[in-house]
């Protein structure tokens, strides 16, 4: 099959500190891969790199001709939520379909066509009575799925989304969780997060970065993924529901 | 009320209703950027820069306007570049700025033999005194304004939401951000007429907050800024004229006024549905 993208010995970095070494990754049109990794180790400056928001160092980033149209990459990307200032007098609506704004030359509207697939998607997130709402109203995981809208409106060949499991509640993530699965049929998924527990269940492949980049073809959890991730969660079992038993200690 | 129909007969007068008319559309507008973006700071450095530009227009001679508009484009320019490129914090930096332009106009000025006519006009403005040269600028910078902005309403709305989104985008973001800094400091320079160094910052933001009070969209916040800011300008020039105070003052203070009632009826009328 043929890779979406490929990453060849990536260093990449700010100014004079390098972040990223010698990082080597392929996206498959059906990955799901769960980025993982200690906070400073390079998680958010790999997406920055692949989102084209930092020059590479050293080493190329190579984008497949279907992974591009009209000039642009075909990824639709959520960014984490504090990111976002949520006081911006902007509505729901507005925020889904302002990711149809490659598209447009300077002075572009909406086209009936590109309203009615916001509005779907909208329908399809199960946001529509908040579609006219500022977002200033809305709860974390209500602004999380207009943000969702936004990076899939423009039908995105890879999805990446940094941490869209903070300040949401647990249905939104679990909920979240499950589209990304049906999501992932059509396209490949990238998924930055620091709760490795609950991803394991979604997730079909690990990267591990932490300075370089490990990747991990299944997505069990090995102790060598857990020593690398500096985490104290000891052992990770599958039940019905995910559950992490943490190592003994008092309070 | 009848002097004050009669005062319409006075050049002046239509000329500083025109004035508050206009200040309304450019600090509506420009405001609402402001707010949103959150860069009410950045635009109190550009503010105070200008006055350097001021002063040396005093001193070589020139239109203070003029010198006003040099010194504000290029802080402006200059915080939108340096915040982002140099390993500088951006408050220290727009605070050294800040009070560089002010350094740099009081210096001017005191080394300009004799008596600084008008200076006080530049630090708290005068809408009574506003020439039809200025009044010519102000329309053909409203005009410019609502131009780009009906045209390029998504665009800037994209822009300034989420910055790193619309750069994933290839939206031109860095070119965006440059222009609309640069109408931030046209505008601010060429409202200190109006109202002055000390004051034109609330015109940007006060009519923007009452406005925020009943809507929280970019279009409508645009909208009902021009329509509190005229509205504070006429009432705060009757105060003016009535009780003799100097206008500028007069404009803001009615318009804090008119927030405060705004904001408290507001709260009364919650309570009361409870």
């Amino acid at each position: 099959m043929e890779s979406l993208l490929e990453i060849q010995n990536l260093s990449a970095g700010y100014g004079q500190n390098i972040v990223l070494q010698g990082v080597n990754l392929k996206i498959k049109p059906s990955d799901f891969i769960g980025v993982i990794g200690p906070n400073g180790g390079g998680k958010t400056t790999l997406l920055k790199a692949i989102l084209g928001l930092i020059n590479p160092i050293s080493g190329t980033i190579q984008f497949s001709e279907s992974m591009t149209s009209g000039g642009v990459h075909r990824i639709g990307y959520l960014p984490q939520i504090n990111n976002i200032d949520r006081q911006f007098p902007i509505t729901v609506f507005d925020v889904v379909r302002s990711g149809l704004m490659s598209r447009k030359r300077l002075m572009g509207r909406y086209s009936a066509e590109e309203n009615e697939s916001a509005l779907q998607l909208i329908e399809e997130m199960g946001i529509s009575d908040i579609r006219a709402k500022p977002i200033g109203e809305l709860s974390g995981g209500q602004v999380q799925r207009a943000l969702l809208c936004r990076a899939l409106v423009n039908k995105p060949a890879l999805l990446i989304l940094d941490e869209p499991n903070t300040y949401v509640d647990n249905r939104f993530e679990r909920e979240l969780y499950e589209k990304l699965k049906v999501l992932n049929e059509k396209l490949a998924i990238l998924l930055v997060s620091h709760d490795l527990g609950t991803i394991s269940t979604y997730v079909k492949s690990y990267a591990c970065v932490n300075n370089s980049l490990h990747f991990h073809e299944r997505n069990t959890v090995t102790p060598e993924l857990l020593k690398s991730y500096e985490c104290p969660i000891q052992i990770i079992s599958h039940g019905d529901i995910p559950h992490t038993v943490l190592h003994q200690h008092t309070h | 009320m009848q002097s004050l129909i009669a005062l319409f007969e006075f050049e002046f007068f239509r000329n500083a209703i025109l004035a508050a008319f206009m200040a309304s559309i450019t600090c509506g507008i420009i405001g609402t950027y402001i707010v949103s973006r959150r860069i009410v700071f950045i635009s109190g450095g550009i503010t105070h820069a200008s006055f350097g530009g001021i002063g040396m227009g005093y001193y070589f001679g020139f239109n203070p306007i003029l010198g006003a508009v040099i010194f504000g484009i290029f802080s402006a320019l200059g915080i939108e570049l340096f915040t982002k490129k140099a390993d500088l914090r951006e408050d220290s930096a727009i605070a050294m700025l800040w009070s560089l332009g002010m350094a740099v106009g009081v210096i001017f000025i005191f080394l300009t033999p004799g008596y600084a006519p008008n200076l006080m006009s530049y630090l708290f403005g005068n809408i009574l005194t506003v020439s039809k040269e200025d009044l010519l600028y102000l329309l053909f910078l409203s005009l410019f304004i609502i131009v780009f902005f009906v045209a390029f309403y998504r665009m800037i709305i994209f822009v300034s939401f989420d910055e790193e989104f619309a750069m994933t985008n290839n939206a031109p973001v860095k070119l965006f951000n440059a222009l609309l800094i640069s109408l931030v400091a046209l505008t601010i320079v060429l409202n200190i007429r109006v109202v002055g160094i000390i004051l034109v910052m609330s015109l940007l933001t006060i009519p923007q907050a009452i406005a925020n009070l009943f809507t929280k969209r970019f279009d409508w916040m645009m909208i009902l800024s021009i329509v509190f800011g005229f509205l504070g300008s006429i009432l705060g020039l009757a105060l003016s004229y009535i009780y003799d105070i100097p206008s500028g003052a007069a404009i803001i203070f009615t318009l804090v006024i008119l927030y405060g009632v705004i904001k408290i009826s507001g709260l009364v009328i919650e309570k009361s549905r409870q």
